[in-house]
């Protein structure tokens, strides 16, 4: 990690945080989740409810990078400091490197109250092991998604980087198996979720908190799509020349 | 040679905004680039510091490509647009851009050096335009740079404040520095620039000094008091301010024999070479 890549995350954090309202908005939407959707209906089961937990921790995770990158940096692209500090004697990794930092940093902040919830107010159980194991699980898990909202976010306007990021977000939750618990979604949810990257990022989750054995092929795929994202996002930055008019 | 461009063409769809440019920016000076909106000037800029591809041509920054970042380790630019991250202070912004040099201004004398110190504890949403116009130039000079480009630097700044902008910039290159100046401000330009390139439809029309580019047109201004004037061959252009009318013209004794022949009765008669600005419209006009 070199110096510089800490200077943007650090500046990166400064900015958001002078906004608080940002970061309480980002912690907001995995923690009412928690509230309507888990406490209700797993609550009282801790197998089930500490898979759920895990559950809507990578879906907070895929959205807010979905989102976060996608969004945020197609945002940035239309402000004329973007095109200022790519004439930087700079390459792309630390730009790329310090936002990844700055969006974990406030990812960890969102996922705080999801895992508090899960402890007080639902039977989810771990061990501090466990939760350790789950935290790495998080951040391996977060790269493909990482990757591909920096790749929407260089590739496409605002608007379609929003309307992308929507898109895109859902079937990845629904057919991942992040909206059900290990080996209870539906049938052709259970042939397709081992391809796409939301399955492979859950169950390392899964097995970190919980008796669970991650598949090979979701660990393959896994390992695939954040590949061919990076790629997709170092592809999308070269090309980039800032927001296009025509 | 600092920078150059080769035959460089650059289009945005069906719109060519450079046509075959070929330039050459040595070390030391001040090069103006003059030319209408439009006419490409910004551009070339984006090309020379990596922030565009050309459709066409080489374009060399310190003989490598503008695009590869150990390129750009000794230039330093002010867009022209000032966008500054609204809830950063003004120190930290200069930091932030400091650190990305190997040899970089302090921060404390960089913001001394352009008038900052006062501000740098300021968010940068808070400044006023011409306070951020000033920053944003700061900002070129802070990894001590042979080569600064900048894009319509002092736009929005009030006379006293250019004029302190203009002391920087000349400092900069009275010590070894070179300059590649945009502006909407043809007295900046010629306050400033030793080398003036005039751009109009994507295409270099003139490059030379300021007083060879008024010489080159040759326009003169013939200013006089009169009530009514005739219409006189030769005359390209007339103004009228303060009472006084002028007219332009490429041969000012012909004028002042024709207006004598007339029988206009005028007073006051003044010659004068035209300004850069008269010289530029004229190329401008003309340069298709």
């Amino acid at each position: 990690m070199t110096s510089l890549a800490l200077t943007h995350a650090r500046f990166r954090i400064l900015e958001t945080i002078r906004i608080p309202i940002a970061v309480v908005g980002g912690a907001f939407f995995p923690a009412a989740s928690m509230l309507f959707f888990v406490v209700p209906f797993a609550g009282d089961n801790p197998e089930g409810a500490t898979f759920a937990t895990a559950s809507m921790v990578m879906f907070a995770v895929m959205t807010s990078c979905l989102f976060t990158y996608g969004v945020g940096v197609s945002e940035d692209r239309a402000q004329p400091w973007d095109p200022f500090t790519r004439t930087l004697p700079a390459g792309p990794a630390a730009a790329f490197a310090g936002r990844i930092l700055a969006g974990l940093t406030f990812m960890a902040i969102s996922l705080l109250p999801v895992v508090v919830i899960g402890w007080l107010f639902t039977a989810a159980t771990t061990s501090a092991t466990g939760l350790l194991l789950a935290l790495g699980a998080v951040v391996l898990g977060a790269l493909p998604f990482t990757f591909m909202g920096l790749a929407i976010g260089y590739a496409l306007p605002m608007k379609a980087a929003l309307a992308v990021a929507q898109i895109v977000f859902f079937p990845l939750a629904f057919g991942g198996g992040l909206l059900s618990a290990p080996g209870q979604a539906p049938g052709f949810v259970e042939t397709i979720a081992p391809y796409l990257p939301t399955r492979g990022a859950v169950e390392l989750v899964w097995a970190a908190v919980g008796d669970f054995h991650v598949s090979a092929t979701s660990m393959l795929s896994l390992a695939a799509w954040t590949l061919v994202m990076a790629a997709l996002a170092a592809w999308a930055f070269r090309r980039d020349e800032g927001a296009r008019f025509s | 040679m600092l920078a150059r461009t080769i035959e460089v063409s650059r289009r945005y769809g069906d719109t060519l905004a450079l046509d075959h440019v070929s330039l050459d920016i040595p070390q030391g000076g001040v090069v103006g680039l003059l030319g209408p909106n439009g006419a490409g000037k910004s551009t070339l800029i984006n090309l020379l510091v990596g922030l565009r591809r050309p459709s066409s041509g080489t374009v060399e920054l310190f003989g490598g490509d503008p695009r590869a970042p150990q390129s750009r380790r000794r230039i330093g630019v002010t867009p022209q647009e000032t966008g500054l991250p609204s809830t950063l202070r003004v120190r930290e912004c200069v930091e932030f851009v400091a650190r990305h040099f190997p040899d970089s201004v302090p921060p404390a004398e960089l913001l001394a050096r352009f008038d900052l110190t006062d501000l740098a504890r300021r968010q940068t949403g808070g400044l006023s335009g011409g306070q951020k116009r000033r920053l944003a130039v700061a900002l070129a000079f802070a990894g001590r740079p042979s080569l600064v480009f900048l894009d319509e630097p002092t736009t929005g700044l009030d006379v006293q404040a250019r004029r302190a902008l203009w002391d920087a910039i000349r400092d900069f290159a009275d010590k070894g520095g070179t300059v590649v100046l945009t502006s909407h401000y043809l007295e900046e330009i010629e306050a400033l620039a030793d080398r003036v390139v005039v751009v109009g439809h994507g295409r270099v029309l003139a490059d030379d000094t300021v007083g060879a580019i008024r010489a080159m047109v040759g326009i003169h201004r013939v200013s006089i008091s009169a009530a009514d004037l005739p219409d006189l061959p030769g005359v390209v252009g007339v103004e009228q301010a303060d009472g006084r009318t002028s007219l332009l013209t490429p041969d000012a004794d012909q004028l002042v024999r024709d207006l004598v022949h007339a029988g206009v009765p005028f007073q006051g008669l003044q010659v004068q070479p035209t300004t850069l600005e008269e010289a530029f419209l004229t190329l401008t006009s003309t340069g298709r």
